[in-house]
């Protein structure tokens, strides 16, 4: 193989005289040389987040119409077309049902806003810091990464929108994760799962304070340095702790399903199921940190 | 002159657009690891039919394109693709006389390297590299390569007669 290179470039000089610059054979080799060097320094600046930015944010632009045509055409017409081709009469018992979710959560909610009047005037009595509702705007998700490792899910809200980089992320049920990369128009968040994300969380029954580390797959989580001895059971809820200043405190994030402790180890094996719909989750809440979202740029 | 007129861009253009709408197609997670380079094959097909119009550089920029929406490291496909095109440019002469299946086999060839280029800048950000990928993705391309070889051309000639 190595000694037919030279062989095939004379060769293609002969069969074709006259040719311009960029038709010469040893272009080719030189064009990949200058690919290549050009792919190594874009990766290791792109790997240690510096000047690469511009070009991921270019990117973004040009990536950006296809995202928002792909969703259009595999999943928004294959729902719409579902919604068309369903019969009148599951749609009268889809509609009634919901109704009676509203009305159940209507009536939750309700109880749910007279214990959060009450929990502030407790507070104020107790002048501790109160924490009056978050700022949050919706997103809607337009995709997730298709890379095999790496969990993130891609946003419709970008710096247009305010949002900035480590904003936490968040759904009807629980805590999704945290904003990643910010371009014009869209961003990306890192799943709570990903392998790459920590989340300082406290167990809501004893406010034991611990760290849910990402495990690689979707649903997939895990306690970090907790003791053998440590109070968790299944079924425990962890909720965000606001340590670290990252997330808001107080969001349910993951409940535990499993608890072992190998005769060796020093720690407890605690596996979490997240409460947030990772996989299918279409639109999530995108929180402000409480100075709003013109200030609080640094994301560390 | 025995050159045939030159392919139109916007013809190249959309498919490689349909390429990465293909790409983007959502897949359950057990079939991620069969999932067709599409990018790769349709670079490949224009690499071997229309040489003058793609090469190394397209290649690279179309890989820039698909680093960005796959959330790779900026420059990995990039990187990946512009040796693929480099190879299918020294190339194209003798493979383009081949018949359907012996070109599938250089694809997977092809694809073989693709997948080391892939999987080595992967291993060296310390993440894990799923062994599956280095068959599977080869194969779906040599699997894939025909219809898409027959359907590119399809539209090329259609395109290209006027």
């Amino acid at each position: 193989m190595l000694g037919r290179w030279r062989i095939g470039t004379r060769r293609s000089e002969a069969v074709r005289p006259g040719m311009n610059f960029f038709a010469n054979p040893s272009s080719p080799n030189l064009r990949l040389a200058v690919c290549a060097a050009l792919s190594l320094a874009l990766m290791v600046s792109d790997h240690h987040r510096e000047h690469a930015a511009w070009v991921r944010s270019a990117l973004s632009m040009v990536v950006y119409p296809l995202r928002l045509v792909a969703d259009t055409l595999f999943v928004e017409v294959p729902r719409d077309a579902a919604t068309w081709l369903s019969t009148r009469r599951s749609l009268i018992r889809e509609a009634e049902a919901l109704r009676r979710q509203l009305l159940v959560l209507g009536s939750r909610l309700e109880r749910l806003q007279e214990i959060e009047g009450e929990n502030r005037r407790l507070r104020e009595l107790l002048e501790s810091s109160v924490r009056i509702e978050d700022r949050v705007l919706v997103a809607g998700v337009l995709g997730m990464d298709t890379g095999s490792v790496s969990r993130r899910l891609v946003l419709d809200k970008g710096t247009r929108h305010g949002i900035r980089p480590g904003q936490s992320v968040i759904d009807a049920k629980g805590v999704v994760g945290q904003v990643d990369r910010v371009g014009p128009l869209s961003s990306t968040a890192v799943l709570i799962t990903d392998t790459s994300h920590a989340l300082p969380v406290m167990l809501a029954r004893n406010g034991l304070r611990s760290i849910a580390v990402g495990g690689g797959s979707a649903g997939d989580l895990a306690l970090a340095y907790l003791p053998r001895d440590a109070d968790v059971e299944v079924g425990d809820l962890l909720v965000s702790s606001g340590l670290g200043g990252r997330f808001p405190a107080g969001y349910p994030a993951a409940t535990v399903v499993k608890v072992e402790t190998d005769r060796e180890g020093r720690y407890a094996d605690v596996r979490l199921r997240p409460l947030a719909n990772l996989r299918r989750a279409r639109e999530v809440l995108m929180v402000f940190p409480p100075d709003g979202p013109a200030e609080g740029a640094d994301a560390g | 002159m025995d050159r045939p007129p030159a392919v139109p861009v916007g013809v190249i253009v959309s498919s490689f657009v349909a390429a990465y709408l293909l790409t983007s197609l959502p897949m359950a997670e057990w079939a991620a690891p069969w999932r067709p380079p599409w990018v790769a094959l349709v670079l490949l097909y224009w690499c071997f039919a229309a040489p003058e119009r793609v090469g190394v550089l397209v290649g690279w920029g179309c890989g820039l394109v698909l680093d960005a929406l796959v959330g790779a490291l900026i420059g990995q496909y990039a990187l990946a693709l512009g040796v693929v095109a480099w190879l299918a440019r020294r190339s194209y002469r003798r493979v383009r006389l081949l018949p359907l299946w012996q070109q599938g086999l250089s694809v997977f060839g092809l694809m073989v390297v693709h997948q080391i280029i892939v999987s080595w800048v992967t291993g060296l950000r310390g993440l894990t590299v799923e062994a599956l990928t280095f068959v599977s993705v080869p194969i779906a391309a040599a699997v894939v390569w025909p219809w898409i070889f027959l359907l590119l051309r399809l539209v090329r000639q259609r395109y290209q007669a006027e």
